[in-house]
């Protein structure tokens, strides 16, 4: 099941290296400041482009645990985040608290995931892929068929209270969408580096191994499904908040596989990389649309980014399996030899 | 007991179709131990190409002949092209650049298309014959069980009794020793991809009329469904997937026709988690199945 870091015998001395000299506290507060001061300098559109980044990024950080720290395929997280923005919008249109709200939907998807994860602990390969794929495909019909909550495919809209003071709404959501992002960066970056990461590489490597190691193999693999079905549905609650509405239209299939494509072109196995992964999320999709609109034709809006995105997806996986990330890592190690 | 005939029957012609689409998972999974999660984006490509023809001409039996060719020509370009040069060391290598390549079908076929459903006709009419007053079959379900049976009868024909397809099951049992022996390893691949391809095409332009239309989404639903099957038979095991197909086809009309066309998904889900718990080597696997 390794489809990350061959290398990692050969690197590892140097990731520790890296590691200890860049806290992930230093780290989040450095983006925290970058961050701030971004929304102060940018139009009100990138700022909302800016907070989609970041609910991308608590999703692809999530998906880059469970794929390219423990070696599972998951094609359904789009579902995932379903299940979190509906928790969320359902919530806010009784309650109207956004806190405990967002709280809330991570629980429901935390939930939601801990049920697929066991299913999936026992699966492998192709089959969790396809499990997954029916978990992502199944988002439409449950809406329909329970119309009376879900409203169908209209789905719900979000009230949101308007933000406080005088910032502006975009630079408000890009604020919320970053504080998540940045705690999900912080808090995963500590699992990973502790007892529960080390479980999840030894899985992943070598399940035999790792049982005889002492390693609960069912166990840390739910765990890491359970992980990223809550970064998962902590974006889902973001996107519910960033478009103040939920419809099933809003987490198709398609979302699924560009969660996947983004980790993978990002590069598996580094949280580095689930932020590379999340901005591409974001600006391939609005290059396209700007070529679009130039070339003035309507089946290209959408599409262009599609295909784009599967043109690099099998180009990256073809030149190396472990996504641009891997190879600008490889690059500097060779440079560091000669 | 009317309305249950009429289900049974729709639902075995339903599940012809899923039982051709799984024939060509399994066909490639045979093969290469891959499972094709490009297939429903190939057929719906081809079966795009073969109405294209077919408003073009008029004539649905040549639309029909080029999606079946279609499908032959891009299982060869997919397997030459694409995935001999994926590394399989392991099976999520496969499964990314197969999603990959549904991402550039579906992109493609959105740009020249559009991503709205087209209508497709059917060459024969829906219309059930009545027998005793119950309606039952109509000549398009007939026209379906003929093209599976006849794709099914062939392909056994193909792997029991020429030495092509001896040569093609000895390629995928021990590429090494085949190699030795003669044979192009690499040429029956391609042959199996271009095969498979070709079954799944015939199986999308079966079931595109009895659905929305065209569309390049059309078959998400209907690779699940197949993908089903092929688990619910073993992913090893042609026969398996003839009888998956029809086992999943039966379910799924039943549940359609007494609950709703809206739960069907849900209920693909629930049997792919039952047949995956349960038995995920499949009601007909001889040895365990493999896990990578």
């Amino acid at each position: 099941m390794t489809i990350v870091e061959p290398r990692a015998t050969k690197t590892k001395s140097r990731q520790k290296s890296v590691g200890r000299k860049l806290s992930p506290v230093l780290v989040v507060i450095v983006g925290a400041a970058l961050v701030v001061t971004l929304t102060y300098v940018l139009p009100p559109f990138r700022n909302y482009q800016l907070a989609t980044i970041g609910a991308y990024l608590c999703v692809t950080a999530g998906l880059t645990v469970l794929t390219g720290l423990n070696g599972q395929l998951s094609l359904g997280h789009g579902a995932l985040m379903a299940t979190g923005a509906y928790t969320l919008a359902l919530w806010q249109n009784k309650f109207d608290q956004l806190l405990p709200g967002i709280v809330l939907a991570v629980l429901v998807t935390t939930a939601v995931g801990a049920i697929i994860g066991l299913a999936a602990a026992r699966l492998r390969g192709p089959y969790l892929a396809g499990l997954t794929l029916a978990v992502a495909v199944v988002v439409p019909s449950i809406t329909s068929t329970f119309d009376g909550t879900f409203n169908s495919d209209q789905g719900l809209s979000v009230a949101l209270d308007p933000p406080p003071g005088v910032i502006p709404v975009e630079q408000w959501q890009a604020w919320i969408c970053w504080a998540a992002a940045l705690l999900t960066a912080l808090v995963l970056a500590y699992l990973i580096r502790g007892r529960f990461g080390r479980d999840l590489r030894a899985v992943r490597d070598d399940e035999t191994a790792a049982k005889l190691a002492g390693v609960g193999v069912a166990r840390t693999q739910v765990l890491a499904f359970v992980v990223s079905a809550a970064c998962a549905g902590l974006a889902g609650a973001l996107f519910a908040v960033l478009a103040q509405s939920v419809s099933p239209g809003a987490f198709p299939l398609t979302l699924s596989l560009f969660l996947v494509m983004a980790i993978v072109i990002g590069g598996l196995g580094r949280l580095s990389g689930a932020l590379i992964g999340a901005f591409l999320l974001v600006a391939l999709p609005s290059v396209a649309q700007s070529i679009a609109e130039d070339a003035g034709s309507q089946h290209l809006e959408g599409n262009l980014a599609l295909t784009f995105f599967g043109v690099v997806l099998v180009l990256v996986m073809l030149a190396a399996p472990g996504g641009l990330a891997s190879l600008r890592l490889r690059r500097r190690n060779r440079k560091s030899h000669a | 007991m009317d309305r249950f005939l009429y289900l049974t029957f729709d639902g075995l012609s339903r599940g012809a179709v899923y039982a051709a689409f799984a024939l060509a998972l399994v066909l490639i999974w045979r093969a290469a131990r891959i499972v094709n999660f490009a297939q429903g984006a190939m057929a719906v490509a081809t079966a795009y190409a073969g109405y294209s023809v077919t408003s073009a001409t008029g004539s649905y039996w040549l639309g029909f002949a080029v999606a079946i060719v279609g499908g032959l020509v891009l299982g060869a370009v997919v397997e030459r092209v694409v995935m001999r040069f994926v590394d399989h060391s392991s099976p999520l290598n496969g499964v990314v650049v197969a999603l990959g390549l549904v991402l550039i079908i579906q992109g493609v076929l959105g740009m020249i298309y559009g991503n709205e459903f087209r209508p497709a006709e059917a060459p024969f009419s829906r219309d059930a014959f009545q027998i005793g007053g119950v309606a039952l079959l109509s000549r398009y379900d007939l026209f379906v069980f003929a093209a599976v049976g006849a794709v099914v009868v062939l392909l056994t024909l193909l792997f029991t009794r020429t030495s092509t397809g001896l040569r093609m099951r000895a390629a995928a049992f021990a590429p090494d020793v085949s190699r030795l022996l003669g044979v192009p390893v690499g040429g029956m691949l391609t042959l199996g991809w271009a095969l498979a391809a070709a079954v799944g095409s015939l199986a999308g332009m079966l079931v595109i009329p009895t659905e929305l239309g065209l569309h390049p989404n059309a078959m998400d639903l209907l690779f699940i469904s197949a993908f089903t099957a092929a688990v619910l038979g073993g992913l090893d095991s042609p026969v398996g997937a003839v009888v998956g197909g029809l086992v999943v086809g039966l379910v799924l009309t039943y549940v359609s026709g007494y609950f709703g066309a809206n739960v069907a998904p849900m209920a693909v889900l629930i049997l792919l988690v039952v047949v995956l718990l349960g038995r995920p080597d499949g009601l007909f696997s001889k040895a365990r199945a493999r896990t990578a």
